[in-house]
Parts: C-alpha cells; sequence; structure tokens
C-alpha cells in the first residue's frame, strides 16, 4: 500500500464520519465546525487528483467564507438544544420516507452504471492546474462561465435590495 | 534510505527547515512585544522596559513567564474544548503562512542544494490567501465559547473586518499576479530580480494591500476587536494566563510574516537593491545568508512601521471601517487591476 492510498483512505475516513457528525450532531455550531473539517477532507482529495486550484479555492470560498456566514448567523440567533423546537412524530416519519424514496432513486440510478473502470486516477491528469483551468474557463466555457457570474451579481443586487432599509 | 517510497532524508531536511521557520517566528514575535513597548515609550517621551537584563532586554522571557504561572480560567458554562481550540487555531493559522514563504536562495550543504523554501507550491500565494481566511476561526470559535455577550459581539466585529479585508487584498494580488504571470512564490521573487521591485510598478496595489494588512493584523488604526477601553476589550475578554498570551502572540507572529510577504511580494524578497550579486562570484553559502538576512531587514522594517503606525494614528470607528474597506478600497483595487490588465495588453500588442 503506497502513501497516495493511504492518504486517501485516511481522508475518505474523515469526509465521511465528519460528515455523519454534521447531520447527527445536536448543537448547530458543532454542526458547521464538522462541516468545515467535511470540506478539509474533500480539498485534500482534489489534492490528490492534481487539482490545486481546486483544493485552495475550495479552502478559501467554502470553508474560509461561506462557513464563516454560516456560523455568523448561528451564533447571533444562539440556536441550542434548549430552544430547538421539538418536532412532531409524523414529520419525523415523513422524513423517513422521503430518505428512503430518495436512496431508492439513486440506487436505481446507479444499478446499471459501470464502476470497474472507474477508479480515480490519483497523481495523473492536469486539467485541475490552475493555467489549463483557466484556460478552459475563460476559452470553451466561456458563456456558462459568465452567465454563471451574471447570476451571482443579481443574487447580490437582489440581497442589497432586500437589505435595505427604506 | 527509502522506506514505503518516500525518501525520507528530504522529509528530515523540511522538518527541521520547519523547526527553524518556526522558532524564527516565535524569537521575532517576542522581541516584536518588546519593540512594540520601548517605540511606544521613545514615541511618548519615556524610557520604557529596562529592569530585565540589559536595556531590558529578557523583558519578553519575564512576561512569557508571567503569562504561564498565572492562574488559568475557564468560564463554567461555556464550551470547554472549543473554548481551548480557539488559541490553538489562532496560533496555528499565524504559523502554518511561513510554508511558502522562500526565505534566501538555496543552500549547498553535503554535496546537495536545500532551498530554504519549506514547499514551493504552484499555488504559493493562494495558499496563504487560505490560511489567512481560516484564521477567522480562532477568533470566532473564542468569541463564541467564552459564553459573554460582548466577546461573541467583538468576535463577530473582528471577523467581519477580516473578510471585508480579504477582498480588496485579493483584489490588489491579481494586479500582482498579473504582472507575474504565475502563482509561485519562488517565480514572483525571481521576477523582481530581473525585472525590478513590484513596488515601482503597483505602487497603488502595495498601499491597498499594506491598509488591508493591517487590518488583517488588528493592528491601529483597525484595531477594534481588541477596543479595550471603548468596547469592552475584544473576543479574548474570558481569556486568561497563557490561551490570552496564545492570542496576542499570534498577532505578533501575523505582523511579522505579512511583513515577509509584503517584502516578497513588493520589495523583491531576498534580493538587493541595486547590486547584482550574483556577479559577486563569492561562496553559494554565504549568498544565502545574506539574502536571508536582507530579507530580514526588509521585514524588520515593516514591523516597526506598523509599531510606529499604532502609536500615531488613532483608532477607526466600526462604521468608518466599514466603508473604507468596502467603499474606498475595493473601488480602488478594481480600477488598479484592470489599469494593470490593459497596460499589460497594450504592452503586449
Amino acid at each position: 500500500m503506497g502513501i497516495t492510498q493511504i492518504l486517501f483512505w485516511l481522508l475518505s475516513v474523515m469526509a465521511l464520519f465528519s460528515a455523519l457528525m454534521v447531520v447527527t450532531n445536536k448543537n448547530p455550531v458543532y454542526s458547521v465546525l464538522w462541516l468545515i473539517l467535511a470540506f478539509f477532507a474533500i480539498s485534500g482529495h482534489f489534492l490528490m487528483l492534481n487539482a490545486q486550484f481546486l483544493f485552495i479555492v475550495n479552502i478559501i470560498v467554502y470553508a474560509g467564507a461561506i462557513m464563516v456566514l454560516f456560523l455568523f448567523v448561528i451564533m447571533l440567533i444562539n440556536l441550542n438544544k434548549e430552544m430547538e423546537p421539538r418536532k412532531n412524530i409524523w414529520i419525523k416519519f415523513a422524513g423517513a420516507v422521503a430518505g428512503g424514496c430518495l436512496l431508492l432513486v439513486l440506487v436505481a440510478a446507479l444499478r446499471n452504471s459501470e464502476l470497474k473502470g472507474q477508479v480515480a486516477q490519483v497523481k495523473e491528469g492536469n486539467i485541475g492546474l490552475i493555467k489549463n483551468l483557466g484556460m478552459e474557463l475563460f476559452s470553451t466555457y466561456v458563456v456558462p462561465f459568465e452567465i454563471s457570474s451574471i447570476l451571482f451579481i443579481s443574487a447580490m443586487v437582489g440581497a442589497v435590495v432586500i437589505g435595505k432599509k427604506e | 534510505m527509502y522506506l514505503l517510497a518516500v525518501d525520507w532524508y528530504y522529509i528530515l531536511e523540511k522538518f527541521l527547515l520547519i523547526g527553524l521557520v518556526v522558532t524564527l517566528s516565535m524569537v521575532v514575535a517576542m522581541y516584536a512585544t518588546y519593540a512594540e513597548r520601548k517605540v511606544a515609550a521613545f514615541l511618548q517621551d519615556r524610557i520604557g522596559p529596562n529592569r530585565a537584563g540589559i536595556f531590558g532586554l529578557l523583558q519578553p522571557l519575564a512576561d512569557g513567564g508571567k503569562l504561564f504561572f498565572k492562574e488559568e480560567i475557564i468560564p463554567l458554562v461555556s464550551s470547554k474544548f472549543l473554548f481551548i481550540l480557539g488559541p490553538c487555531l489562532a496560533m496555528i493559522t499565524a504559523l502554518l503562512t511561513s510554508a511558502v514563504i522562500p526565505w534566501s536562495t538555496s543552500l549547498h550543504l553535503f554535496g546537495k542544494d536545500i532551498p530554504l523554501q519549506v514547499a514551493d507550491i504552484n499555488i504559493g500565494i493562494l495558499f496563504i490567501f487560505g490560511v489567512v481566511s481560516m484564521g477567522v476561526y480562532g477568533i470566532m470559535i473564542g468569541g463564541w465559547a467564552s459564553n459573554n455577550k460582548f466577546s461573541l459581539l467583538a468576535a463577530i466585529r473582528g471577523a467581519s473586518q477580516m473578510v471585508s479585508y480579504e477582498l480588496p487584498m485579493g483584489l490588489a494580488l491579481i494586479a500582482v499576479l498579473m504582472v507575474v504571470g504565475d502563482l509561485r512564490m519562488s517565480v514572483i521573487v525571481n521576477n523582481q530580480l530581473e525585472h525590478g521591485w513590484h513596488i515601482i510598478y503597483q505602487p497603488l496595489g502595495f498601499l491597498i494591500f499594506f491598509v488591508c494588512a493591517l487590518a488583517e493584523c488588528n493592528r491601529t488604526p483597525f484595531d477594534l476587536p481588541e477596543a479595550e477601553n471603548e468596547l469592552n476589550f475584544g473576543y479574548h475578554q474570558e481569556y486568561s494566563s497563557m490561551k490570552l498570551g496564545l492570542y496576542l502572540f499570534a498577532e505578533y507572529i501575523n505582523m511579522f510574516i505579512s511583513g515577509v510577504v509584503m517584502s516578497t511580494l513588493y520589495f523583491g524578497g531576498y534580493d538587493i537593491p541595486f547590486v547584482n550579486e550574483a556577479t559577486w562570484g563569492i561562496n553559494q553559502n554565504l549568498l544565502a545568508i545574506i539574502g536571508f538576512v536582507v530579507l530580514m531587514t526588509k521585514a524588520l522594517v515593516f514591523v516597526f512601521v506598523f509599531i510606529w503606525i499604532r502609536w500615531t494614528i488613532p483608532r477607526f470607528r466600526f462604521d468608518q471601517l466599514m466603508k473604507l474597506g468596502w467603499r474606498t478600497l475595493i473601488p480602488l483595487a478594481l480600477v488598479n487591476m484592470v489599469a494593470t490588465a490593459a497596460v499589460i495588453l497594450w504592452l503586449k500588442k
């Protein structure tokens, strides 16, 4: 077992465990912190796939900026165990059914997919490097790229309009 | 010595280098606290600390010893793990940034070249950015875990300040990256060795970067997270003994590292100004040491400027701080970026 394989297993276990902890934790602040850890594990996987740019952008944008905003909101409204609304048993039941349906769809969709030839190629490929990624984004995919940035701007303008006090 | 297909000598070399860099950051930060008090004393026409050792040189050790032996109080209802994690995170993120900085040209020892840089990764400067954006968590977790409304407010104040000033910092940096065309720290330095320092090409960019660095390090005039007299101290209000020490110490390490980063990005890194040291024909090791001393000098000048500003300029109000960040620095940085891009495009045609 090479060092890449050891790292792969470590990162996978870390990602899955922290993702589980996000869902099962009672305290929302801890959930956010576990989610940050999950992002780090996923970033580590990007690094293993030789996609350094995605690795660092995932950390800067998701772990560094978006999760800070999550923490802001959760810390300010001070959610904790005592204030958690008590859920109706029927809502729990409905949640379980909905989750089961999702599982069913996923199993049905992935049933026929060929998994054998699709092992992730670790340490190979260079599309994730910043130069190649930039070239692709600004030549082949320039239209979707620009459209998505316009979408962001419209979301930002919308947030400013809503947030503005009249 | 190969085990698990890893060159262990290489790992040993890197570990030594990491140890040296961490020790260096600690020692500089220690004496930066001393320098802060001495410079403050000088600017206020006092003598400053002069009891411990000659010129009070042992003062940082005495301060550290005092912090270690003070009683440690952890608030009863706070979450204990996060309360301890906060200062640890602040310290870790402060030290991590030094990993990608090229400290000098490579040494030649035991028959092989040893680069004086822990990791020359091809996302170099973005790595620094990533770690800096992690630094917010030390403040936020510490403030929240204290279970004190004032700490929480101060933590949120500090975090929003850091997040806001990361934006113009990044925009100012993009202009430098456009000039260089690479994100590696070593390439950024080499480009300046060939074409002159970036401060010549990017004076406005440097100014923006410097202001943002002040804000990121929570230094005056942007030290609202720790405004003790009017805002009831900061996110570390509930902290005592060495945990408080770690928070304060992390600030000095950040100051030193940001001085090093600014020297590397805009002032040629380990380059000696006005001479071409490669033509001197002296020993490679000696050259590396001279380069290191030059970089340290530049960084320490920045540390001095930081201290000088602290004892000269009063603090901003929070709305002024936000206005400066969002309405002045970001548009300025955007203009700077577009202008740089236009000039580069015009020159290449």
